[in-house]
């Protein structure tokens, strides 16, 4: 695995990482005899079970268990749960629709008394439950929904997101595309017809347009979400042929493609670039394709940091479920994690009590904290939006250890792909970037 | 020209292989008036049995076309395993209700075989690719085509006829004609309607095996990839008209070619075309092109 991880990135990482060893430290430990119930979400039947929702679970639970037994390593070693309180989690279903969910939410507040709720992966679902949390007063951190309209279109009070959107991810793939194919002249899309393929889509083609004016975009396909059969869609791209294909295609969708489109040739026509390909590679194996380039949404799975925390959390699951960790689980313990320092941030500044909802929320704004996939700041969305560094890499296969690597691997700073706080991320992108910075 | 040929080229194989999925389904209908919403579920069940079966140690070693025997042998096995049981165990018991029963009653059965997937091969995806190599490919100017592309096409051919043959020039065919006429006459005649109800339930299921272990090589399967070939399935049999397999080919053609010409040049409305297509089809032909109007029992 090759890896490469720039030197203000890891000046970020030691120095979050103090700042939440300091914190933790400090923190006092509440009545031993209290826990702290937290609600588990994520898909866990439907399409994006296997994607995202069981490893994502599975990786939570895993956390869980390990902070309950003081297991984790630095900045979290030596603290059971949150602040001293065990972890006593409730797993929840988010298969069935914004209208299920908001019930499921609910029945999570009102009947299970949960302290707060973590995951979500569905935009639609997040979209809907944020207002819900607001109006029950109840601290939920969203894992996943890529959509970047849930803060910047609304403002909420109990509701965070711990992980990326779609904006970072696809700038930072516009960047890395920008560089590593100079001659490239034409792009087309092949992105789910649904928020977040059409959000994928306007980011990515945007920025690339910003960075490489001279790229022309010859074609814009939207296969509807689970088709399963892209045999029609693969012969426009390869009549169309252009230098560049984007999709940002995720789980039996994206496996299906690649599946049909390798022995169609259109890999050795054009360069298909993925937003996110990273979580079928381990799956796929031998049968990912050559010279793909994507990312994996932040730093997470096969391109993770070299981390002590990273290291043990890819090593503690591959060890448990015998596979290695993709994005799905990475995003979920980040999301724990950014609720664990909240918690402990609340806690010393209440003398140690069980924190409120409200005090929760309070520290949860702009915090920082250490994950497996790198430092998290919540930087954007009036506090309540994080931003982190993302990494892409192209995939080779190594016959040796019998895995897909991700190779000539680039990272980009939170602070280069993210708009500043309070800009709208498709304005910032139209505007070239104001205020980015990128140091490579 | 380009865009001519692979409207038609990609339309027939589409289409060929969205009959595959729906004459199990416009089968089990015409005979048995049960519109099985497990339709899809068993199907899923087909992939997975076709890759079990291939990625198995035993049947590993087999290499060449005779794995498209193996694959065969898992969608029978599949279907000989849950057709009668399921006919036997569950919708005989509900024969003598109405027909929404019985439609709740396969929608049901559908969250539980999609359970029951999960309980077996768990909710990651398996692949089995193999045999989509082993056709080669075809070159077409700009276009490649994968030879098991055809081979699918040859496939819905094949089962199509065969099935149409077995109705319409055999004993068992006309058997099988005349429960779908009256069962309470057959039955008066000495026909076993019950047996024909569990022969045509259980080849139904077999179809549906059959088209999940032959798509199996071109798609990750996932516990949830017979969602879709059902919606797709029924918009097939509805405009060709419920039960008739002539009309399910005619359909699966409309619906392929159209989603094609959708793709090729006005990609936004692929899903739009399919069923404003079928919209159409209800409103000059509200039994679909080739079903029959239906007196109603009072």
């Amino acid at each position: 695995m090759l890896r490469k991880i720039t030197g203000q990135v890891r000046v970020g990482l030691r120095a979050v990482s103090l700042a939440t060893i300091a914190c933790v430290c400090a923190a006092p430990i509440a009545n031993a005899e209290e826990t702290f119930k937290l609600g588990l979400v994520n898909f866990l039947s439907g399409p994006a079970a296997d994607a995202f929702g069981v490893p994502s679970m599975n990786g939570g639970e895993l956390m869980v268990e390990a902070l309950n037994a003081g297991e984790v390593p630095e900045p979290y070693a030596g603290m059971i749960g949150f602040g001293g309180m065990p972890i006593e989690i409730i797993k929840v279903d988010e298969t069935g629709g914004a209208q299920v969910q908001i019930q499921r939410f609910r029945d999570l507040v009102q009947r299970e008394e949960v302290d707060a709720i973590v995951g979500y992966d569905g935009s639609g679902d997040c979209l809907a439950v944020a207002p819900i949390a607001d109006e029950l007063k109840k601290v939920v951190v969203f894992s996943g929904c890529g959509t970047p309209r849930i803060f910047e279109e609304n403002s909420y009070e109990y509701v965070f997101r711990a992980g990326s959107h779609s904006t970072m991810d696809n700038v930072a793939l516009a960047h890395y595309v920008a560089r590593k194919l100079p001659d490239a002249k034409t792009v087309a899309g092949f992105n789910q017809n649904y928020s977040w393929g059409q959000d994928s889509w306007r980011d990515f083609s945007l920025a690339l347009k910003e960075l490489r004016p001279d790229i022309e975009t010859v074609g814009e396909l939207f296969p509807e979400t689970g088709a399963g059969q892209y045999g029609a869609q693969i012969n426009v791209l390869m009549r169309l042929k252009p230098d560049v294909v984007h999709s940002s295609l995720w789980g039996g969708d994206l496996e299906a493609f690649l599946l049909q489109a390798g022995p169609r040739k259109l890999f050795d026509r054009t360069n298909v670039v993925f937003t996110m390909a990273e979580h079928v590679l381990p799956r796929l194996g031998d049968k990912v394709p050559e010279g793909l380039m994507t990312g994996g949404r932040g730093a997470v799975g096969a391109l993770h940091p070299d981390t002590p925390l990273a290291n043990w959390f890819y090593s503690a699951y591959e060890d448990k479920y015998d596979i290695p960790a993709v994005q799905g689980p990475f995003r979920f313990v980040q999301t724990i994690l950014g609720l664990k320092t909240a918690v402990e941030i609340a806690m010393q500044e209440n003398g140690g009590k069980k924190p409120t909802s409200e005090e929760i929320a309070a520290a949860f704004k702009f915090a920082s904290f250490d994950t497996p996939s790198g430092p998290v700041e919540m930087a954007i969305g009036d506090g309540h939006q994080a931003i982190q560094g993302n990494a892409i890499g192209i995939s080779k296969w190594n016959a040796q250890e019998n895995r897909v690597e991700l190779v000539d691997v680039e990272y980009f700073s939170a602070k280069c792909i993210n708009p500043p706080n309070g800009v709208m991320s498709e304005e910032w992108i139209k505007e070239g970037f104001p205020g980015a910075e990128c140091d490579n | 020209m380009d865009i001519a040929f692979a409207i038609f080229a990609d339309g027939i194989i589409y289409g060929a292989w969205l009959f595959l999925v729906a004459i199990g389904l416009t089968l089990v209908f015409g005979v048995m008036k049960i519109l099985n919403v497990a339709h899809g579920a068993l199907y899923a069940i087909g992939a997975y049995a076709a890759a079990t079966l291939v990625n198995s140690s035993f049947f590993g070693q087999i290499e060449g076309m005779a794995v498209l025997i193996v694959m065969l042998a898992g969608a029978v096995i599949a279907a000989l395993l849950l057709g009668p049981f399921l006919e036997r165990v569950l919708l005989r018991l509900f024969y003598e209700r109405d027909e929404i029963v019985l439609l709740l009653v396969t929608f049901g059965l559908s969250l539980i075989l999609e359970d029951l997937i999960k309980l077996i091969w768990g909710v990651y995806s398996h692949y089995v690719p193999g045999p989509y190599a082993l056709f080669g490919d075809v070159e077409i100017g700009p276009l490649f085509y994968v030879g098991y592309d055809f081979f699918i096409v040859g496939l819905a051919v094949v089962v199509g006829l065969g099935t149409y043959l077995v109705l319409n020039r055999t004993n068992v065919g006309k058997v099988v004609q005349s429960v779908i006429h009256d069962d309470e006459i057959s039955r008066a005649m000495g026909i076993n309607v019950a047996r024909v109800y569990l022969g045509a339930f259980t080849f139904g299921v077999f179809l549906a095996t059959l088209a999940g272990a032959f798509t199996a090589p071109m798609i990750a399967i996932t516990p949830t990839i017979g969602v879709n070939a059902i919606i797709l399935s029924f918009a097939v049999v509805v405009i060709g008209g419920l039960g008739s397999i002539q009309g399910a080919a005619i359909g699966a053609l409309v619906v392929g070619l159209s989603r094609a010409s959708a793709i090729n040049l006005w990609p936004e409305a692929e899903l739009f075309v399919i069923y404003a297509v079928m919209s159409l089809v209800l409103l000059v032909r509200p039994e679909g092109l080739f079903g029959q109007i239906q007196q109603r029992k009072i």
